[in-house]
């Protein structure tokens, strides 16, 4: 049954998004707006792994987004790994970071929120420190002109995607997801029922990182010229979250919804308004909160429609 | 250079004690996150820039006219939203994101309307010529901060440990369902605690100027982590609390800002993760935190 369901969400959400988002620069010229949807799709994704699906709410997501991207530009300016070796150093440092922080699971809500978000803040901090310019250039930020591959990372990009939209599929389909829904309902209920509540709780919590960081070391390499402030931008954490929960979280088409209306208004109103597009969110978080705390999903769930 | 980095950190600390105690007072009271405290900070921070532009109005006289107006906004708008908010079944959680929504509204909306430049109040205003305290000399701004902000602190010690009205809103901080049971009215009590936290923030904005460099609409963020910092130091939902751990924090930031400058900028979140882990409760705490 399981098997089944998660071969039909692969089938019919995994495969159209990525194919859509694979062709899609062969029609459409403007290849960086679609990079910021695969992006934004990908994080969103990273969000919803971690707070649909163990309720904690990682406000500083973006530290593992910026770690990531350092790793792999830290990886290409001193190691001179080639670009995609360079990913496999994104994703260590953000899974290194992911470990260091891994204390954090013990604070619990709110208190979990605030110390992620002094974490990322603090990263930033340290990589924009004009002490270690020799290292990380410092806030005089990072040229990678030497790797610019556009097409290549776009296709990296995508391949990231695929396998951030598979480990949710993953999660909604098997134990190890039900196990993290059960742990996020009750802990102690699940610990009773056998579960590993750390061990789960951890996994979740690296996977999350291990995807914002990959798909931080893409963002490098296809930007490949940007300023610390650029990656360690709190926007990314907020939109994250903001198009995970306006979709519904703890769901598979919930984020990806979110991305495709909220990042389009955003492109259509947000780029030459910033402030009246930062309005409309926030009125919609608040309205979100009041009246539709489970995301726009559970709407269509409420009138009988399942949606994965 | 030490006499000096321990008394300016004891003025910063006082004033920070103030930045932070308007986001315990809600905290304790009704365990709501304020997110936006950052945000109402920035409010009367502008609210004093103007007040002083337009008409010329001394800040520490314009602090009267921030109080009755940030308290005559909190108290609906608490009945209007913390009420629905206590209601779910994660307050503490949705609290965190709905006031996230509002700090981007009011945030949107003050640069709509003022604009993203810097604004600043001379230090002039507050006093001519350095004082001389111990031998160090310090601006005249920054005294008078202390001083206002100390009396703050005392005015909020009055209304929770002298009055009728602050010994129910003890009651409501220590056991909600308790206080509703005894008769307490329970919202009455924390829409004023509600709309005196507000209050608190807008004023701790109105010597942000002399305090905390120029004013823009986006300065709220860096307010929150510093006010979490403070509040967590001193332990949260305590809001006496929060004089220690502004105190701890002014002093240490001056130390970092002395010996270790171009790392101070760390402080507040190091301080704020560490002792979230080691110590919970904050150093006064007696009890775990129950979330």
């Amino acid at each position: 049954m399981l098997r089944t369901k998660a071969l039909r969400h692969t089938l019919f959400i995994l495969l159209p998004v990525i194919a859509v988002a694979g062709l899609l620069p062969l029609a459409y010229s403007n290849q960086l707006l679609l990079f910021n949807f695969v992006v934004f799709l990908t994080l969103a994704q990273g969000v919803n792994i971690l707070y649909g699906f163990t309720g904690y709410l990682p406000f500083g997501y973006v530290g593992f987004f910026g770690v990531g991207a350092y790793g792999f530009s830290l990886a290409v300016m001193h190691l001179h790994l080639p670009p995609l070796a360079a990913l496999g150093a994104a994703a260590l440092a953000a899974v290194l970071l992911g470990l260091v922080l891994t204390p954090l699971l013990r604070l619990s809500g709110a208190y979990f929120a605030i110390a992620n978000l002094a974490a990322s803040q603090a990263m930033f901090q340290v990589v924009s420190n004009p002490n270690l310019t020799d290292i990380t250039k410092g806030p005089y930020g990072i040229s990678l002109a030497g790797v610019f591959a556009p097409n290549l990372s776009y296709g990296v990009a995508v391949a990231i995607l695929a396998l951030t939209l598979g480990t949710v599929i993953y999660l909604r389909n098997s134990r190890f997801g039900l196990a993290l829904l059960a742990v996020r309902e009750d802990s102690v209920t699940a610990a009773m029922a056998g579960i590993d509540v750390v061990r789960t709780r951890t996994l979740a919590w690296q996977l999350s990182a291990l995807v914002a960081g990959l798909i931080g070391g893409v963002f490098a390499w296809y930007v490949s010229v940007f300023y610390p402030e650029t990656v360690f931008s709190p926007e990314f954490s907020i939109f994250a979250i903001v198009f995970a929960l306006f979709g519904g979280v703890a769901t598979i088409t919930g984020p990806i919804l979110g991305v495709v209306v909220l990042y389009g208004i955003y492109n259509a109103i947000g780029i030459s308004t910033p402030q009246y597009f930062q309005l409309i969110y926030g009125a919609l978080i608040m309205g979100l909160v009041l009246f539709l705390p489970n995301g726009v999903v559970s709407l269509f769930r409420r009138w009988g429609i399942d949606v994965p | 250079m030490l006499a000096y980095a321990i008394l300016a950190g004891l003025i910063f600390g006082l004033y920070f004690s103030l930045v932070g105690l308007g986001l315990n007072l809600v905290f304790g009271v009704m365990r709501i996150v304020n997110l936006a405290h950052g945000d109402v900070l920035m409010l009367g921070a502008f609210a004093a820039f103007w007040l002083f532009k337009l008409f010329g109005l001394h800040p520490v006289l314009s602090i009267f006219a921030v109080f009755a107006v940030f308290v005559a906004v909190g108290w609906p708008l608490y009945y209007l939203v913390v009420p629905r908010l206590l209601r779910a079944k994660d307050p503490e959680m949705l609290s965190i994101i709905f006031f996230f929504g509002l700090s981007q509204v009011i945030v949107a909306l003050a640069s709509i309307a003022f604009g993203s430049s810097e604004r600043s109040i001379p230090g002039r205003v507050l006093g001519s010529g350095p004082y001389q305290i111990l031998g160090q000399s310090f601006p005249a701004a920054w005294v008078v901060t202390g001083g206002v902000s100390a009396l703050a602190v005392a005015f909020v010690y009055l209304y929770l440990y002298r009055t009728r009205l602050g010994y129910v809103t003890r009651a409501v901080m220590v056991h909600r369902e308790e206080a509703l049971a005894t008769g307490i009215d329970v919202h009455r009590v924390s829409a004023i605690a509600f709309g005196i936290g507000l209050a608190l923030s807008g004023i701790a904005g109105v010597f942000a100027p002399f305090m905390l460099g120029s004013v823009t609409p986006a300065m709220g963020v860096d307010i929150n982590i510093t006010s979490f910092a403070v509040i967590v130091v001193g332990s949260l939902g305590n809001p006496l609390g929060t004089v220690l751990g502004g105190i701890a924090y002014g002093i240490s930031l001056m130390f970092m800002q002395t010996y270790f400058s171009s790392w101070a900028n760390l402080l507040p979140y190091l301080l704020l993760i560490t002792i979230l882990l080691v110590r919970p409760s904050g150093l006064l705490g007696r009890k775990v935190r129950s979330a």
